[in-house]
C-alpha cells in the first residue's frame, strides 16, 4: 500500500468517525422516543399540582347573560373557578396576539366561536375538574352568527368584535367594516391591470385552500409553578418558541423576564400549532400565581382541533395573463382570509398575510399585484403556518393550480408551460415582481430530472389511452397526473422586515467545548420532532472535527439557551443552523491560535484537516481539536483567555428559497369517488444536505400531511357555527394503510448566503405536495371539462363531481 | 374526553351480571370490548354510573358447530372470529367482515356480541347477522329467549334487549356448501365506520340464483335486511337488468344521515355500489 492510499484511508476513517454533515446519522433522540422514555409536559408531576379544565361555549355567537360558578365551587376537590371577572382586575381577560390583535382569555360579554373558553375550573384532579365544568351554569342569549367569510362585510352583518368596534385603524391599517381586520396590498396594481387589459389569454379562478388543523399528536399543554417567596414563575409548555413565550408572559403578567423560567421539554409534534399563546397557558399561570401551587392544563383532542390554531381558510381569486404562446405576463390575486373570531395568526408582525407574496412561484412573471382582506367570522382563531412558512402553502397552491388552469386554456402541456416560464438559473439572485430576492435555483435541471424519473411522456400516453377507454365504457377509472413545481421562502428572517412583537427574527447558538473535547451546544430553536439533537451536532462535528456522538445539543430551557425565536417556518437550519456554523468558526479561529502556540509555528502556517490543525507541508505535525481543547483550558497562549466557547446570534441577510419538482399519478374510481395514489415522486432541492436520512423522513412526513390536507382533512362548520368532525373519528389523519408510497430524489443548489449553504426542508413536501395532489385530481377530470375542483378531494366530493358531469349513468 | 365517574363491577357469572343490571337499572351498562361505549363515555354522550364488565364470565367465549348452526359466545373477540378455522370453513363471510372492522389492536378487544348488541348503526356485524339469518340468545333473570337479528334492532342504540338482559350467544345457520358471499365496505380510513357496506350471501344452481340474502350497514338508524332486493335476485341469472332492479330496491330502503362521510344521497348510492360489488364477488365465489 502506497503512502497516498494510506493517507486517504486515514482521512476517510477520521471523517466517518465524525458523523458530520452529509452522513445518514441515526437520530439520537429516537433512543428515548422509541422506548417511551421521552418526557413531555403531561409526564411532569409536581407536589401539590392542580389541574385546570375549561368551560366552553356551545354557541358560535352569543351574549353571556350570567355565569354562576357556585355549584362547581361546591364540588369537593374544586379549588377555584376563574372567569373573566376574576381576570379583568389583573388586566388578563384579554391577551395580545402575535398579529397585533387581542384575544379573550375568558369570554367577558360575548362568545365568538363554539368551544370558546368561558371559565377555568381548577381542581385536585383532572376528573374532578372535568366534572365541575358541567356544574358551571352559563346563561347565553344566542346571536346570529357569521360562518361564511363572504358575508362578514355585508352592511347588515352582525358586528362580532364589539370590543374593538370603534377602532377604525387596526394593527395593519384602516378597517373597512367592523368585521374587517386588514387589507394588505403589494405589487404594481396599475401595471398589472394594464397587462391584463391587453393580454391574449387570461384565466381567473377562485381557489379555496380550506380550513384545516395542524393536529400534532401531543395536544397543547402547560404546567405553571409560581414560587411566591422568590417571586419566580416556572412554566413548562408545548412551545415551539419558548423565549417568545417568556417575553410575552413577562409583558402581560408584569413579572420581570429574569424571574420567568420557560421550559419546553420534549414536544410531540407542532406543525405551527404550538407557536401561539393560548388561554390555557394564561389560565394555568394565573391559577398558579393566585393559588401558589402548580397548575397543569392539558388540552384534549376535541379542544385541540376546535380551538387552538386552525390553518388556511384562504379564498384566493387567482388570475394569470399570458401570451398565446404561453409566456405568463402578469398575475393578480385577491385573497379573502377567514381569520375566525380573533386575529391570532402567527406571522412575523409586519406580514398580516405572511409571505403570500411568494405566489408568483417559480416563474419569471414581470408584473403582479396581490391584495388580501382579512375578516372576522364566528370560528376559532388561528391561521397558523401548518407545516409551512407563513401562508406559503396557500401561495404555492394558488400559482400551481392556476398554471394548470392556464395550461388547459392554452391547450398546452402543463409541464411544458412551467418550463417555458421558469426563472432561469442565470437569473439568480432573482427579484420577483412582489418583492423577494430568490437566493439560488436551477429549476430546469430539477424539472428534467423529475420528468425523466417519473417517465412523464409515457404517463401522458397511458393517460390518453385510458381516457379513450373510459369514453368507450371499458373502464370506470380516471387517471390523473399531478405536477407541482414549488419555490418556498423560509428561514425568517432578516431584521429589516421580520420581527415578532418587535423582536427581530435572529436565532442563536452557544457552543462550549469541555477540556476533554466533548461539547454542549445550546440553541434558540426548539425541536418538536425534527431531529435537532442529531443534525446540529453534525454541523458542529464537521466544523470542529469533534465526533457528533461527543456533542450534546440542548434546547428549550430559556435559562440556559441563548435567546432565539424558535422553530417554525423551516427556520431552524437556515437561521440557527447558520448561527451554529458561525459560532463553531469563532471557536475554530481561537483553536487555531492555540494550536499554533502548541506547535510553535505561526497561525498562518497551519491548515485544517478534518479534526485537526496540521503544519502545512508537515502533516505529521498536528494537534487534534481534542488536544487543543485541553490546552485551551490548561495552557492557553499568553494573552489569550482560557476556555473554548462561543455564541452567535445570527441575523440572516436573506431568506432561503428551497424548491422542488413533484409528480403524482392517481387513479380515481368514478363510481365511489375513491382516489388511489399510484405513484408519488418528490424531488427536493434544499441546498446543502446535512442528514439525508432525516431529510427523507421529513419529506415522508410532509407529504403525508399534504396528502391528508388535499384528500380529506378539514375543519368544517355548519351554518350555525357548530364545528364538525373535531375528533380523529372524522378528522382525516392518514394511517400507514392510507398513505401512499413515496419516492424521493434531490438536486443540490446551495444557498449562496448561508454559511453552509443549507436552505431547510421540513416544510417543502407539505407546500409542494398539496397542489400536486389537487392537480392530479383535477387533471383526472380535466378532459371532461369539469372546471376547477375544490379541495378537499374526499370520496363524496369527487362522486359529486361525477354526478355533475353525468358520469354515473 | 374525560369520562364521568362510574362504579365498576366484574361479575363472574351470567346470573350475577343479569341480577346486577336489573338491580342497578338504567344507570348501568354492560361492558364488553368497550370500543363503542367508552368513546361515548369519553365525550360524555353516555354517562353510565355503573359498568358491568362481562370479561370475567366463563362460558361467553364459546365457539361451536351445533347441528346445522354455529354458536358464538358474545364475548368472542373479532380477533378470535378471524382466526377460527371453524368459522372460516363454515361461514367465511364472518372473517371477511371482521377483517374490515377497525384495526388489529381494536379487534383484540372488540367482541362480536358487543358489536351486535350495542345497536350502533355503524357496527358491521348486525347487518351481516341479518343477512345470515342469525338469532341472538338474550339472557335475563327469567332465563333465555331467542330473537332474530332481523327483529332485534329498533332504532339507533335501541334494541329488543329488555332491562337486565344480556346478549349471551349468537346462533348462525350454516350457509349451504358452495354458497357465494361478499362483504363490501366503503370507509374513509382504517378504523372508520362504513360510509356504506353490504353483506351478500347467495346460492347458485346451473347459473341461476337459488337464494339471496342482503344486509346493509350504516345507511339507516338500524342495520337493514334488504329482503325485497334479495327476492328480486332469486330465479335470475344475475343479469344486469335484475341486478339493477335489486340495487334499486336496496337503495330504496336506505335512509342514511348526512355526515362527514358524505351527504345522504351519496351514502344511499354507495350502499348500491357496495351491494353490486359484494354480489359480484359472491357470484364468482359461488361454486355451483
Amino acid at each position: 500500500m502506497n503512502e497516498q492510499v494510506k493517507i486517504d484511508i486515514d482521512r476517510a476513517e477520521r471523517t466517518e468517525k465524525l458523523q458530520g454533515m452529509g452522513c445518514k446519522r441515526k437520530r439520537v433522540e429516537d433512543i428515548r422516543f422509541t422506548q417511551g422514555k421521552g418526557s413531555y409536559v403531561d409526564d411532569l408531576k409536581l407536589p401539590g399540582m392542580l389541574f385546570g379544565d375549561f368551560v366552553r361555549s356551545p354557541h358560535a355567537h352569543a351574549r353571556i347573560v350570567s355565569i354562576d360558578t357556585s355549584r362547581a365551587k361546591a364540588l369537593p376537590g374544586v379549588i377555584a373557578v376563574l372567569t373573566a371577572a376574576d381576570l379583568k382586575p389583573l388586566g388578563l381577560h384579554y391577551m395580545p396576539t402575535l398579529a397585533g390583535d387581542v384575544q379573550a382569555v375568558l369570554a367577558e360579554h360575548k362568545v365568538l366561536f363554539q368551544n370558546q373558553e368561558v371559565a377555568f375550573v381548577i381542581a385536585e384532579d383532572r376528573y374532578i375538574a372535568s366534572d365541575a365544568t358541567e356544574l358551571v351554569d352559563v346563561v347565553y342569549e344566542a346571536l346570529p352568527c357569521i360562518v361564511d367569510p363572504f358575508k362578514s362585510m355585508l352592511p347588515d352583518a352582525p358586528i362580532l368584535r364589539e370590543d374593538i368596534q370603534d377602532k377604525m385603524v387596526g394593527a395593519h391599517g384602516p378597517r373597512k367594516h367592523p368585521n374587517h381586520i386588514f387589507e394588505w396590498q403589494i405589487g404594481d396594481r396599475q401595471a398589472t391591470d394594464d397587462v391584463f387589459a391587453n393580454a391574449d389569454v387570461t384565466i381567473k379562478e377562485m381557489l379555496v385552500d380550506h380550513r384545516t388543523h395542524p393536529s400534532p399528536l401531543e395536544t397543547c399543554q402547560s404546567l405553571a409553578s409560581f414560587d411566591k417567596v422568590k417571586g419566580e414563575l416556572t412554566l413548562w409548555g408545548t412551545f415551539q418558541a419558548p423565549h417568545v413565550i417568556r417575553t410575552v408572559v413577562s409583558l402581560i403578567s408584569g413579572l420581570p423576564e429574569h424571574k420567568i423560567h420557560v421550559i419546553a421539554p420534549d414536544i410531540g409534534g407542532g406543525f405551527g400549532n404550538k407557536v401561539g399563546a393560548y388561554a390555557g397557558y394564561v389560565c394555568s399561570v394565573v391559577g398558579s400565581i393566585v393559588l401558589g401551587v402548580p397548575v397543569k392544563w392539558v388540552e384534549d383532542r376535541m379542544e385541540n382541533l376546535s380551538t387552538t390554531s386552525f390553518a388556511r381558510d384562504y379564498h384566493m381569486t387567482t388570475e394569470l395573463a399570458a401570451t398565446k404562446e404561453g409566456k405568463i405576463i402578469g398575475m393578480r390575486v385577491h385573497v379573502l382570509a377567514d381569520h375566525g373570531a380573533f386575529d391570532a395568526c402567527a406571522d412575523p408582525s409586519k406580514w398580516p398575510a405572511g409571505f403570500m407574496n411568494i405566489c408568483t412561484g417559480s416563474y419569471d412573471i414581470p408584473v403582479a399585484y396581490l391584495a388580501v382582506d382579512g375578516v372576522y367570522t364566528n370560528k376559532a382563531p388561528g391561521g397558523v403556518a401548518y407545516r409551512c412558512s407563513f401562508r406559503v402553502t396557500e401561495a404555492v397552491f394558488a400559482i400551481e393550480r392556476a398554471i394548470e388552469v392556464l395550461a388547459q386554456k392554452l391547450g398546452m402541456d402543463a409541464a411544458e408551460l412551467r418550463i417555458k416560464n421558469f426563472i432561469k438559473a442565470e437569473q439568480f439572485p432573482y427579484h420577483s415582481a412582489l418583492g423577494w430576492e430568490y437566493d439560488s435555483g436551477d429549476y430546469h435541471t430539477a424539472m428534467k430530472k423529475a420528468m425523466d424519473a417519473i417517465g412523464y411522456t409515457s404517463l401522458r400516453a397511458e393517460q390518453a389511452e385510458k381516457r379513450e377507454a373510459f369514453k368507450r365504457g371499458e373502464t370506470r377509472e380516471l387517471m390523473g397526473v399531478g405536477i407541482s413545481f414549488f419555490t418556498e421562502i423560509v428561514g425568517a428572517g432578516p431584521a429589516k422586515n421580520c420581527d415578532i412583537l418587535g423582536i427581530a427574527m435572529f436565532d442563536s447558538a452557544e457552543i462550549r467545548i469541555h477540556p476533554t473535547g466533548s461539547v454542549i451546544a445550546r440553541m434558540g430553536t426548539k425541536s418538536q420532532g425534527q431531529g435537532h439533537e442529531t443534525t446540529y451536532a453534525q454541523i458542529i462535528a464537521t466544523e470542529l472535527g469533534i465526533p457528533a456522538d461527543d456533542i450534546m445539543i440542548e434546547e428549550g430551557n430559556t435559562d440556559t439557551a441563548p435567546y432565539g425565536l424558535g422553530t417554525y417556518g423551516s427556520r431552524s437550519t437556515p437561521v440557527a443552523g447558520a448561527a451554529t456554523a458561525v459560532a463553531a468558526r469563532k471557536i475554530k479561529a481561537k483553536a487555531q491560535m492555540i494550536a499554533a502556540h502548541m506547535l510553535e509555528v505561526h497561525e498562518g502556517d497551519l491548515e485544517w484537516d478534518i479534526d485537526r490543525f496540521r503544519v502545512k507541508g508537515l502533516p505529521e505535525k498536528f494537534k487534534t481539536m481534542k488536544e487543543i481543547a485541553w490546552s485551551a483550558y490548561n495552557a492557553p497562549p499568553p494573552n489569550l483567555e482560557p476556555g473554548l466557547e462561543a455564541v452567535n446570534y445570527y441575523e440572516p441577510p436573506n431568506m432561503t428559497y428551497p424548491f422542488g419538482a413533484y409528480f403524482c399519478v392517481m387513479d380515481i374510481d368514478v363510481d365511489t369517488g375513491v382516489a388511489k395514489t399510484r405513484r408519488f415522486y418528490a424531488l427536493d432541492d434544499c441546498g446543502t444536505r446535512i442528514n439525508p436520512m432525516i431529510i427523507e423522513g421529513q419529506v415522508h412526513g410532509g407529504l403525508t400531511e399534504a396528502f391528508a390536507c388535499a384528500m380529506g382533512q378539514e375543519i368544517r362548520y355548519d351554518e350555525m357555527g357548530n364545528v364538525m368532525g373535531a375528533s380523529f373519528m372524522d378528522f382525516f389523519l392518514p394511517t400507514a394503510v392510507e398513505t401512499p408510497k413515496w419516492e424521493t430524489d434531490f438536486t443540490v443548489t446551495p444557498s449562496p448566503h448561508h454559511p453552509i449553504g443549507a436552505k431547510g426542508v421540513g416544510e417543502s413536501p407539505h407546500v409542494g405536495g398539496v397542489p400536486c395532489f389537487s392537480n392530479a385530481v383535477n387533471d383526472a377530470y380535466a378532459f371532461l371539462d369539469a372546471g376547477h375542483i375544490q379541495m378537499p378531494h374526499d370520496a363524496w366530493r369527487l362522486w359529486k363531481v361525477g354526478e355533475r358531469l353525468g358520469l354515473h349513468g | 374526553m374525560i369520562p364521568g365517574t362510574f362504579d365498576y363491577h366484574r361479575p363472574t357469572t351470567v346470573e350475577s351480571a343479569v341480577a346486577l343490571l336489573l338491580q342497578l337499572g338504567e344507570d348501568a351498562r354492560p361492558l364488553a370490548g368497550g370500543h363503542s361505549l367508552i368513546p361515548l363515555m369519553k365525550t360524555r354522550l353516555s354517562a353510565p354510573e355503573h359498568l358491568v364488565d362481562l370479561a370475567a364470565i366463563e362460558g361467553l367465549r364459546r365457539l361451536e358447530h351445533v347441528g346445522d348452526h354455529v354458536v358464538i359466545g358474545a364475548m368472542t373477540t373479532q380477533h378470535a372470529v378471524i382466526n377460527s378455522t371453524l368459522l372460516t370453513d363454515l361461514v367465511p363471510i364472518l372473517r371477511e367482515t371482521a377483517l374490515v372492522i377497525a384495526d388489529p389492536q381494536i379487534r383484540y378487544k372488540g367482541t362480536i356480541g358487543g358489536n351486535c348488541a350495542n345497536g350502533d348503526p355503524g357496527n358491521d356485524m348486525p347487518a351481516l347477522m341479518q343477512c345470515l339469518g342469525a338469532s341472538y340468545q338474550l339472557t335475563g333473570t327469567g332465563g333465555h329467549r331467542e330473537v332474530s337479528a332481523r327483529d332485534f334492532y329498533l332504532g339507533a342504540y335501541e334494541t329488543a334487549l329488555a332491562p337486565g338482559e344480556i346478549l349471551t350467544e349468537i346462533r348462525i345457520p350454516v350457509p349451504p356448501a358452495g354458497h357465494g358471499y361478499g362483504y363490501e365496505k366503503l370507509k374513509r380510513k382504517v378504523g372508520d365506520y362504513a360510509t356504506a357496506a353490504a353483506a351478500v350471501v347467495i346460492t347458485m344452481a346451473a347459473g341461476t340464483c337459488t337464494s339471496a340474502s342482503i344486509g346493509l350497514t350504516n345507511v339507516s338508524e338500524t342495520p337493514l335486511w334488504a329482503a325485497e332486493a334479495g327476492r328480486i335476485l332469486v330465479g335470475s341469472t344475475l343479469d344486469a337488468a335484475t341486478v339493477n332492479a335489486a340495487v334499486a330496491a336496496a337503495e330504496a330502503i336506505t335512509n342514511p344521515a348526512s355526515d362527514m362521510r358524505g351527504p345522504a344521497e351519496y351514502r344511499t348510492k354507495m350502499a348500491g355500489i357496495m351491494l353490486r360489488r359484494a354480489l359480484e364477488r359472491a357470484r364468482v365465489r359461488a361454486t355451483v
